[in-house]
């Protein structure tokens, strides 16, 4: 077996995550070049977390920025509730116009309809 | 629990029912968190503020559906490594200046000093400066799964792709990283012996 075909697998094993393949696990075990490597894995992997404890500075205006662009966000939210409320209102003035002048027609022609004729 | 984290609690449930203040005040608690990742993955100032701004936002639309499973700052990293993904995108189409996934990174080991690379700070300045020459979609994977510790399956979501891309992914990451910073000794040997090892 050679140690490139392992390379993913000793990235992967420096990680903690055990790897299904014994061969290759075997392999590791007597391959000093394939320590050496672990090692150097496993170090990176220690370096990197440690970068997690870094905190950039974003400078004074950002927290400002994104605050107002909530803001922004939140008048534009209101605004467009307001106008979909109108919408709503509108919407429901037309059909209660609608069904009114409906039922004033059926009324009227209902009437219509039972007029006696009084001469005859 | 400590009183940070008990903190955010008491201001997620708040923003959650609709407290404005809450969320403000959330975004103070967390926003160099959450610039700290953005530079990471956009590796530029103002594309990370841009980053922050836009994940603020929708994290805002979306608070009232966050379960509050993971912690807030969590979320903000799944949120954040998606605006990136999505700024990374634009950025391509108007400079078209990624970098392909195989191109070599600058070799720095002229300017390597043996007696700095002992020094763990100067170690952690060096790895910044690898990652930051890494290709963004090699740069994401490793930062949020090595740095940040996101599943892969998270990573994957908010990046778009597969896991066992963001898998692949990772692998090629850390193997240049690898190489930059602790690069294997160079050993001559007869070149059927090179790599070859009996199980």
């Amino acid at each position: 077996m050679r140690c490139e075909e392992l390379a993913g697998m000793v990235s992967t094993t420096a990680d903690g995550v055990a790897v299904d393949d014994w061969r290759g696990r075997r392999h590791v075990e007597t391959c000093l070049r394939c320590q050496a490597e672990l090692v150097r894995y496993r170090r990176l992997l220690r370096t990197l977390r440690t970068l997690r404890t870094d905190l950039f500075d974003p400078g004074p205006g950002l927290v400002a920025d994104v605050l107002a662009s909530l803001e922004e966000a939140g008048e534009r939210h209101l605004l467009r509730s307001l106008l979909s409320g109108h919408r709503v209102a509108y919407v429901g003035g037309l059909a209660v116009a609608t069904a009114g002048a409906a039922g004033a027609l059926v009324i009227a022609s209902r009437s219509r309809g039972r007029r006696v004729p009084l001469a005859g | 629990m400590s009183e940070t984290l008990e903190r955010s609690q008491t201001l997620v449930a708040a923003a959650r029912e609709g407290d404005r203040g809450a969320f403000e005040e959330l975004v103070r608690l967390t926003s160099a968190d959450t610039y700290t990742l953005a530079f990471r993955l956009m590796g530029d100032e103002d594309d990370a503020r841009d980053v922050v701004q836009e994940a603020y936002l929708r994290a805002y639309r979306g608070i009232s559906k966050f379960r509050g499973d993971a912690r807030f700052t969590t979320w903000m990293y799944r949120i954040t490594a998606n605006c990136a993904v999505t700024q990374l995108e634009r950025r391509k189409r108007h400079r078209h200046e990624e970098l392909a996934v195989d191109a070599p990174l600058a070799d720095g080991s002229a300017e390597r000093d043996p007696q700095a690379r002992a020094d763990v700070s100067a170690l952690r300045d060096e790895l910044s400066q690898a990652l930051q020459e890494l290709p963004p979609r090699l740069r994401a994977v490793v930062v949020l799964r090595d740095i940040y510790d996101l599943p892969h399956e998270a990573i994957a979501a908010e990046l778009g792709i597969t896991a066992t891309a963001a898998k692949v992914r990772l692998h090629r990451a850390r193997a240049r990283l690898r190489e930059r910073l602790f690069p294997a000794p160079k050993v001559t040997l007869p070149t059927e012996e090179v790599g070859t090892c009996a199980v």
